[in-house]
C-alpha cells in the first residue's frame, strides 16, 4: 500500500511524495521516539546519548534510558535541510573544516539552541555511552560533547577487526567493560538496578525482527528487487539501527514491511519510490558508502529515472550485519553485545568488506559496484577507491565513483554525480552489449 | 679550537642525520639487512608500536612516516580521494616503487581511520609481507585494558618469533627493553637540554637526530644522541630573541624540514613537540625484571604520553598535559599545526584550545601537509605571533 504525502521543502514549495505504507509507519515511530525523547524533562526520563554503530539498546532499556543518537539528529537535520547552516555554526565557533559533518552537524545545533526535529529543545544527556566502533571521530564527538554537557561519559571500546576475525581476547575484554564500567555507570545514572533477564527477553525480541530485516533485505535478490535496498533501505534500518532494536515496536514493523515487501514480491513489482513504483528495472546495483542527506531525494532520483535500482549496499550494514547468520543471542547476553558491535560494517577490515560486496554482487546479480564516496568520513571512504578495483578484478563487472558528503550541502555537486551516473549507466550497457556479442 | 671541533661534531652529526632524513630508499636500512644472513626489518607507522619486542626478536624497527616533500607521489594519489591526508598516499608510493621492497613486515598502530584502512591495503597489495593493525586498549584499567594489551603483545611476540623462525625469549625482551629505556633517556635528555637552551639545539637540528632513530639501529642512534649532545654542550651558539613555543599537532605526517626551520627563522623557539612521539611515547623507564609483557603493558597504561589518539577519560585531565609542557618547558606560547584532514589532531584542536584559553597560555593554528612548499604565510603568521607574545610580555 502506497500513500501520497504532502512534504515542504526549502526549493520546492509543495510536492506530494509517494511512500510505502512501512516508510509512514516508520515515520510515525520515528516522531514518537522524539516526542519522549524531548519531553523528558517533564517525564523525568533520563536520557542516553550513543551512536549507531555498535549501539546497545537492549543494554540501554534494561536502565529505563531513552536513546538520543547524534548522529539520527544529523541526518534528520540533513534531510530537512538545516544542516548546512549548523555546519557553518559549528565552522565559525572553531572546528576546521576538514572534518565530519555529522559533528558539526549536531555542534552546530547545539549552538543554535539544539532544536529537535519536532520543534522541541532536545533534553541535555544524563549520560553519554561511547560505545565507540567502527569510526575513530566518535571518541572526539564525544569528548566535545562532554566538554559541553560536562555529563557522566562511558567508552566501550571495541577493538577492530584488522585480522578478520574475532578473538576471545577481544570478546573478554568488552565483556569485563560491559560488566565493570558499562552496566555500573548505567545503574548509577538511572537508578535502576541491572536485571539480565530483562536484557535476555530485550535480545529474544531483537532477534525477531532482525529475521524480518534479512528476509526483507535479501529479498532483492528477486528480478524485479521488490525494495531498493539503498535508498529504500535506509529507511528499513532505522527503527533497528535506532531507539527501536528489542522492543515490540521493532518486532511489528518489520512483520509488517515483510507482508508488504512480500506483497511486493508476489505482483513483481519494484521499489516505491517518492515519485511512485519505479518503472522497468533496467540496472542492479550495489552501492558502497552512505548517501547524502542534503539531496537525498535528487541523488534517489538520479537512480529511479534511470531504472537503477540498489539490490544491496554496505551502508545498510552499519549498524549490525545480520544476512551472514549473526543473531543476538539471549543465552550469552553480554557477549552476544560484545560480537554485535565487533561486526558492525565499518569495524570490519578491508579485506572483509571487499569480501562482502563481491559477494553482493554475485548473489543479488548486479551489474556493478557504484561507490558513493563521502568527504568526512574517512572510516567509509579510505582505501575505497582500491576496493572499487579489487570488487571489479573479482567479479568483471564495472565500477563507478562519485563523491559527495553527509550533511554538508556544499559537497553535493548534482550536475557532476547525474554525468558520472549516465557514464556508468552507459558502460553496464556497453559491457552487456559486448557479452552479448561474444556469446 | 675545541669549539671548531664541537663545531665540526655537529656539522657532522647533522650531515649524516640529514643524509639519512633524504634517502628515500632507506640504504643504511639495507645495509643492516645485507650485513648477515636472515635478518629481518619490520616498519611501523605512527604513532606508537613497542619497538622492543621487534629488536628482541633480532630484527630492525623502521619507522615509515610518510614521503616528505622530496617524494614525488605518482601511484599513491591513484588510491586516495583528494580529501585525505597525505602520508597514506606517498606511503602507498613507498611500497607500489619498490622503495619498502627489503621489510618483511609492517605494523599499522591504532591512531585513526586512515592508518587503520591502510592495513587492509597493504595485506591486499603485499601479500607476502607480515601486515598487522596493532591494536591498543583505550581503557586503562590493568584487568581490562591491560588484559587486553598484554594478550595483543603476546600474539605480536608469536608472531614475529615465528618471521624469524625462533621464539622470542625473555632474556632478550629484558635486554632490549634496557636498551630502549637508554635511547628514551637520551632523547628525554635532548629535549630537556633544548628547553634549556633552544638556541644551542635548534628544533630542525633536533627532529633530525631524532627522526634518525626511525632508521638506525637504537644502539647507533644511541650513540648518535650522545654525541649530538655532547657536541652542542660543548658549542656556544648565538641566542635570537626568540620567544618559546611548543608545536602540537604533528604526531602522525610530518611538515616538511622547511617548516620547522621556518619557525624558528620568524622569531619562534620550539621547546617542546609531539613529533616523532614513538621515540618518548613511554615516560620513564619500563620496568626491566620481572614480565617483560606486563611492564610494556603498565608502561603503556600508566606512563605514556597523551595525544589525539587517545581517549581522555577525565573531563578536568584533558588537555592539562599541554599547560603542563607549556610550564615544563618555561613556553610562552602554542602553535597548533596539523596535517590537513587529520581527524584526531583537527577534531581534538578545539578542545585543547578552550584549556590553553581557560590557562592564559595564547596559541595559533594552520594547517600543513607533508609537501607543503610555501612556506611565506606560516612564517609570517609564527613571526606575528612571536612579535605579539613579546610585546605582550613587555606590556
Amino acid at each position: 500500500m502506497t500513500t501520497a504525502t504532502k512534504i515542504v521543502t526549502s526549493r520546492a514549495p509543495v510536492k506530494e511524495v509517494i511512500k510505502d505504507a512501512s516508510m509512514v509507519k516508520q515515520k510515525e515511530m520515528m516522531a514518537a521516539h522524539y516526542e519522549r525523547l524531548t519531553s523528558a524533562p517533564e517525564t523525568g526520563a533520563k536520557v542516553a546519548s550513543t551512536f549507531v554503530p555498535g549501539n546497545l539498546n537492549e543494554l540501554i532499556m534494561c536502565f529505563d534510558l531513552v536513546n538520543n543518537l547524534p548522529e539520527v539528529n544529523a541526518i534528520q537535520n540533513g534531510l530537512r535541510r538545516v544542516s548546512g547552516s549548523y555546519v557553518l555554526e559549528a565552522e565559525k565557533i572553531g572546528h576546521s573544516e576538514d572534518v565530519c559533518t555529522y559533528v558539526k552537524s549536531d555542534l552546530g545545533m547545539m549552538a543554535k539552541g539544539n532544536i529537535a526535529p519536532n520543534g522541541k529543545k532536545f533534553p541535555d544527556p544524563d549520560v553519554l555511552l561511547l560505545s565507540y566502533t567502527g569510526c575513530f571521530t566518535f571518541m572526539k564527538w564525544f569528548e566535545l560533547l562532554r566538554e559541553q554537557y560536562k555529563c557522566e561519559t562511558v567508552m566501550l571500546h571495541t577493538p577492530y577487526m584488522g585480522d578478520g576475525k574475532i578473538t576471545k581476547n577481544m570478546i573478554d575484554y568488552m565483556v569485563k567493560q560491559l560488566k565493570d564500567d558499562i552496566i555500573p555507570t548505567l545503574e548509577r545514572v538511572s537508578g535502576v538496578k541491572f536485571d539480565i533477564d530483562r536484557l535476555r527477553e530485550y535480545l529474544r525480541k531483537s532477534t525477531k525482527a532482525e529475521d524480518d530485516l534479512v528476509h526483507v533485505l535479501q529479498s532483492a535478490k528477486a528480478k524485479p528487487a521488490p525494495i531498493d535496498a539503498y535508498f529504500g533501505g535506509i529507511y528499513y534500518i532505522g527503527p533497528i539501527f535506532g531507539a527501536f532494536r528489542g522492543t515490540q515496536d521493532a518486532i511489528d514493523y518489520y512483520r509488517f514491511l515483510r507482508e508488504e515487501v512480500d506483497e511486493r514480491f508476489a505482483k513483481g513489482q519494484g521499489p516505491v519510490t517518492p515519485d511512485g513504483d519505479m518503472g522497468k528495472e533496467k540496472y542492479r546495483l550495489v552501492v558502497e558508502g552512505p548517501p547524502n542527506y542534503t539531496s537525498f531525494r535528487q541523488f534517489w532520483k538520479m537512480f529511479y529515472d534511470e531504472g537503477a535500482v540498489v539490490v544491496a549496499s554496505s551502508y545498510t550494514k552499519v549498524g549490525g550485519v545480520y544476512d551472514f547468520g549473526f543473531r543476538h543471542d539471549a543465552d550469552n547476553p553480554l557477549e552476544t553485545l560484545a560480537e554485535y558491535c565487533l561486526g558492525v560494517y565499518t569495524n570490519r577490515s578491508l579485506p572483509m568488506r571487499i569480501d562482502m560486496l563481491t559477494n553482493y554482487i554475485k548473489e543479488y546479480e548486479a551489474d556493478g559496484l557504484l561507490i558513493n564516496s563521502i568527504k568526512s568520513c574517512n572510516s567509509f571512504s579510505a582505501g575505497q577507491l582500491l576496493m572499487m578495483r579489487e570488487v571489479e578484478k573479482r567479479t568483471g563487472k564495472p565500477a563507478a565513483f562519485v563523491e559527495s558528503d553527509l550533511v554538508d550541502p556544499r559537497y553535493f555537486s548534482a550536475a557532476n554525480i547525474k554525468n558520472r551516473l549516465e557514464s556508468y549507466f552507459q558502460m553496464i550497457d556497453q559491457k552487456r552489449a559486448g557479452a552479448v556479442a561474444a556469446a | 679550537m675545541a669549539a671548531s671541533l664541537n663545531l665540526t661534531a655537529t656539522a657532522d652529526i647533522i650531515a649524516r642525520a640529514s643524509a639519512l632524513f633524504e634517502d628515500l630508499s632507506f640504504a643504511s636500512a639495507r645495509q643492516w639487512k645485507m650485513a648477515e644472513p636472515g635478518r629481518k626489518v619490520v616498519g611501523y607507522m605512527p604513532i606508537y608500536v613497542p619497538r622492543e619486542i621487534i629488536h628482541a626478536a633480532g630484527m630492525l624497527p623502521l619507522g615509515i612516516v610518510g614521503g616528505g616533500d622530496q617524494l614525488e607521489v605518482i601511484h599513491g594519489d591513484a588510491y586516495y580521494q583528494s580529501y585525505i591526508c597525505r602520508i597514506p598516499r606517498s606511503t602507498i608510493e613507498l611500497g607500489v616503487s619498490g622503495r619498502l621492497d627489503f621489510v618483511d613486515g609492517m605494523l599499522f598502530p591504532s591512531i585513526c581511520d586512515v592508518i587503520r584502512n591502510l592495513s587492509g591495503m597493504w595485506k591486499l597489495m603485499f601479500p607476502n609481507v607480515y601486515s598487522r593493525y596493532f591494536d591498543v586498549p583505550q581503557n586503562y584499567r590493568d584487568d581490562t585494558g591491560g588484559n587486553f594489551y598484554v594478550n595483543e603483545l603476546i600474539e605480536l611476540r608469536h608472531d614475529l618469533g615465528n618471521l624469524r623462525g625462533k621464539p622470542i625469549s625473555d632474556d632478550e625482551l629484558r635486554r632490549s627493553i634496557a636498551t630502549y629505556n637508554e635511547n628514551r633517556q637520551l632523547v628525554r635528555d635532548l629535549y630537556a637540554f633544548r628547553a634549556e637552551k633552544p638556541w644551542q639545539a635548534p628544533a630542525a637540528e633536533v627532529y633530525l637526530v631524532v627522526r634518525a632513530g626511525l632508521v638506525l639501529p637504537v644502539e647507533e642512534h644511541s650513540a648518535m644522541l650522545r654525541e649530538y649532545l655532547a657536541a652542542v654542550r660543548a658549542e656556544e651558539r648565538p641566542m635570537r630573541d626568540n620567544c618559546r613555543v611548543v608545536l602540537t599537532g604533528m604526531f602522525c605526517e610530518q611538515p616538511p624540514l622547511n617548516l620547522i626551520k621556518s619557525l624558528e627563522l620568524s622569531g619562534c623557539y620550539v621547546v617542546d613537540d609531539d613529533l616523532l612521539l614513538v621515540t618518548r611515547w613511554l615516560i620513564g623507564d619500563v620496568a626491566v625484571e620481572g614480565d617483560s609483557i606486563e611492564n610494556l603493558a603498565l608502561a603503556f597504561l600508566h606512563h605514556s604520553e597523551s595525544t589525539a589518539a587517545k581517549y581522555e577519560p577525565n573531563q578536568k585531565e584533558k588537555g592539562q598535559h599541554l599547560v603542563r609542557a607549556v610550564k615544563r618547558s618555561g613556553a610562552e606560547g602554542v602553535i597548533f599545526a596539523a596535517p590537513s584532514f587529520c581527524d584526531p589532531a583537527l577534531l581534538e584542536r578545539p578542545m585543547l584550545q578552550h584549556v590553553l584559553k581557560d590557562a592564559g597560555i595564547p596559541y595559533i593554528a594552520f594547517k600543513y601537509a607533508e609537501n607543503s612548499g610555501q612556506m611565506q604565510p606560516i612564517r609570517e603568521q609564527a613571526g606575528t605571533f612571536a612579535d605579539s607574545i613579546k610585546l605582550w610580555s613587555a606590556a
